[in-house]
């Protein structure tokens, strides 16, 4: 189990004190200067060698990312864009970071700022985090009045702005290029890519979206080097990581945890056991709600982190654990989340706008049972239709949670079906 | 997606009172000049704040504020879900969420406590006008599921009896504070305890203790120039090369770039062999999608066997996609890890150009 020493957010419950203040005591802001002085490169490379993976989904190593900003600017300002959309049911860590901890993002603003060559970063924060806005600009407030931020941000010579924007409670603004529309005032719908955001971002300028774990944990990782953090975790999975420990547990919390570590270790040491004992677990999400839902037998002693739960076929995400006992309705769960991507499709791509829409009724007639057998291949087949055809990955997170209730709970919606047509006499059309 | 359209009965006007002005001009000034319209969800937002809703004279004062297209504020009005196009209750709006993490802690139960108690119907007025609610994707609090938001506020951990003192609180002007309604500490499980209690994080001890950065073997060549947009270069950095940097960079370097935006270094690069394992190597053809001519790339390339293929991870399959020429593209979706795991438990598929993988 990670110890309390090497957890990066040493005040993700807001136990403390949140402001500057409090942060520098807990070790932020500590040396920024003379990690700016090592200059871009040696940055870059620390944070590859960190083995640092995107903490917004999809897993793409950090470091590199960044090195795909130019190194030089063409006379077009470089931007940062930070990914505080965060509206995934089930994901609800970057929530803590931004209430509790904001200075570990600011901090990590000016680090990636540097690294990439930007002068001003601006932080997307969904629009219903109200709260969660107004304390991360009083923190940015406070890093401006102690010289941290602005011209010659902690004396290093290097100029940084960072910006609150937010949006207004639109899911797609978490997709990288639909986020960047938004920011510039438009629709949230994603762009063709390429070119790429390192080329063409923010107002046509290079630009880096990252999500705010991945920021907030460089400063830490810059100060502590990259062996400490690569000490975690097994190869291609490096690191430490928050988990969102939701639904049926004894106790649900955001917890910080070391990559890799087993499914019931950290249900059993955080979240207080699943509730009703082990037998009890049913299905799990690992990783919001996007990513495929597994079986008990599946997930209890999986390892929880990226290539562990490609292992049994479902995807890490974000690390949003959402727990399901046997009291639960698995269509119905599923079924709601396919009613979530149907309300946030952005309406672009005729496969996911229609397609989510189609699979939301299909799945609330499998929800009742008023369907036939050989419906639950038609929807699968259909599924396969979205996943792959769309500009952005909405319309594949649409599909998957569909695909694997039918691989991994065919015989219930089987059994939903046969109850429904030996009550009805058969399925209504 | 959802169609969402303006209210059939609109006020006759609309202004922004002097302090949302005076704090939208600072919003405006954080985007570079001429970007101003990058402001407009701002700019809603506040107009909603000020009017409880965005009625069509406060999109055309945006519009005009912002110098945009009515048509381009209508559309991001009615784009965001978070903006009310209708009046709502005076004293409370109660968006529930009701994705899937809140159902499973009982979040059906507040709906139904909606239903009876304020309106039958989400986005319609209570008998009185006092309340109105809505059902939510996802605000963002499921370790502390149910929850509902009211205004700029979150009420966590809800039970049927917590939701109808919160609904009281609101009807009486004196709602509870805030947050978990359990008493629980923010996010942090129940009970507490099981991380952050070491007390040496918390007594300044650990500042100045991590100077990784200070190893001498990882002291790296010179920076890179600084970007010229730079006001002063770093400190730490010689600030003479700016008039080189100045220069436009080459339509090559440009092209450079963007091939590096998707190049997959070659740490990535899987295992590759000189020759197949006893000089047989497995028909690549079965995996579905590979031909002779990919065949013959795969072979250049060092893949002779299923069993390879099969251990790769996605990176390694991206390194590989990526030297396919112009099949680039044919690894990653036709998922051949997957197909070659099939293949490589002897399992053989019933056409000889291999099965389509699911």
């Amino acid at each position: 189990m990670l110890q309390d020493k090497d957890r990066i957010f040493t005040n993700i419950y807001g136990r403390h004190d949140w402001g500057l203040e409090g942060a520098l005591k807990r070790g932020q802001w500590d040396g920024t200067k003379d990690i700016l002085a090592k200059g871009r490169d040696f940055i870059i490379k620390e944070i590859q060698a960190s083995g640092l993976r995107g903490r917004g989904g999809a897993g793409f190593p950090t470091g590199l990312k960044w090195s795909f900003m130019p190194k030089q600017s063409d006379g077009r300002p470089h931007y940062l864009v930070v990914n505080a959309d965060e509206s995934e049911p089930g994901t609800c860590k970057d929530r803590d970071i931004l209430r509790h901890d904001p200075h570990t993002l600011i901090e990590g603003c000016l680090i990636a700022g540097f690294a990439m060559g930007a002068h001003a970063a601006y932080i997307y924060v969904r629009g219903e985090f109200m709260r969660e806005r107004e304390r991360l600009q009083a923190a940015i407030d406070q890093a401006y009045d102690a010289g941290l931020l602005g011209k010659n941000a902690c004396g290093s010579g290097w100029d940084m702005d960072v910006f609150v924007h937010h949006g207004a409670g639109a899911y797609i603004c978490g997709e990288e290029t639909a986020l960047l529309e938004s920011l510039e005032g438009k629709k949230g719908q994603p762009r063709m890519k390429p070119p790429f955001p390192a080329n063409v971002g923010l107002y046509g300028c290079p630009t880096t979206v990252n999500n705010v774990e991945s920021i907030a944990v460089t400063p830490t990782i810059m100060r502590r080097g990259a062996a400490w953090f690569s000490s975690f975790g097994r190869d291609n999975n490096k690191g430490t990581k928050l988990f969102m420990i939701s639904g049926h547990v004894n106790t649900p919390c955001v917890v910080e945890e070391e990559l890799g570590i087993t499914f019931r270790e950290l249900i059993e040491k955080h979240a207080g056991g699943v509730r009703g004992g082990w037998d009890n677990l049913l299905a799990v999400i690992p990783g919001g709600a996007s990513c495929p839902i597994v079986r008990a037998d599946q997930i209890m002693d999986a390892q929880m982190d990226f290539d562990g739960m490609r292992a049994i076929g479902s995807s890490f995400g974000t690390g949003g654990v959402i727990v399901m006992d046997r009291s639960t309705d698995v269509i119905a769960a599923i079924s709601r989340i396919s009613y979530f991507f149907r309300h946030e499709s952005c309406g672009q791509c005729t496969p996911c706008r229609e397609g989510t829409g189609w699979m939301w009724r299909v799945m609330e007639r499998m929800r009742q049972g008023n369907a036939a057998r050989e419906e639950i291949d038609m929807l699968f087949q259909v599924s396969k239709q979205i996943e792959g055809h769309t500009i952005c990955a909405l319309g594949d997170a649409a599909a998957w949670p569909v695909q694997a209730l039918i691989r991994n709970f065919r015989p219930v919606i089987e059994a939903r079906i046969d109850d429904y047509v030996s009550q009805h006499g058969m399925a209504a059309e | 997606m959802s169609v969402r359209r303006l209210h059939s009965e609109q006020p006759e006007s609309f202004a922004f009172t002097e302090e949302n002005a005076a704090y939208l001009k600072k919003v405006i000034a954080r985007y570079p000049e001429g970007r101003q319209a990058s402001a407009v969800i701002p700019a809603l937002m506040v107009a909603q704040d000020q009017e409880g809703w965005v009625s069509r004279p406060a999109i055309e004062t945006v519009a005009k504020l912002l110098d945009m297209a009515e048509i381009r504020v209508l559309e991001v009005a009615t784009f965001y879900t978070q903006f009310q196009l209708a009046p709502v209750g005076r004293k409370a709006h109660i968006q529930v969420c009701g994705t899937t993490p809140c159902r499973l802690r009982g979040a059906d139960e507040l709906i139904t406590i909606c239903k009876n108690r304020l309106a039958a119907h989400p986005f319609e007025l209570s008998a009185d006008g006092d309340f109105s609610w809505e059902e939510v994707e996802c605000a963002g609090a499921c370790v502390n599921a149910p929850m509902v938001t009211v205004g700029k506020d979150t009420y966590e951990d809800l039970t049927a009896e917590t939701f109808n003192a919160l609904i009281d609180g609101l009807a009486d002007g004196n709602p509870p504070a805030p947050g978990p309604q359990t008493g629980r500490f923010f996010s942090a499980p129940e009970g507490g305890g099981t991380a952050l209690t070491d007390s040496a994080l918390y007594d300044g001890s650990v500042v100045g203790k991590y100077r990784a950065f200070d190893r001498e073997e990882l002291t790296p060549a010179p920076a890179a120039a600084p970007a010229p947009a730079a006001a002063a270069a770093p400190a730490a950095k010689p600030a003479t090369e700016k008039p080189a940097a100045e220069k436009p960079i080459p339509k090559v370097v440009e092209a450079q770039g963007q091939a590096d935006a998707e190049k997959v270094p070659d740490q990535y690069k899987p295992e590759l062999l000189e020759a197949a394992r006893d000089g047989k190597p497995d028909d690549l053809r079965l995996i579905w999608g590979v031909g002779s001519k990919l065949e013959e790339m795969l072979h250049k390339l060092g893949v002779y066997h299923y069993d390879q293929i099969a251990g790769w991870n996605e990176m390694n399959l991206k390194w590989v996609d990526q030297n396919l020429g112009s099949f680039r593209g044919r690894a990653l979706r036709d998922k051949w890890i997957e197909q070659s795991a099939k293949l490589a438990t002897g399992w053989r598929p019933s056409d000889k150009d291999g099965d389509k993988p699911a």
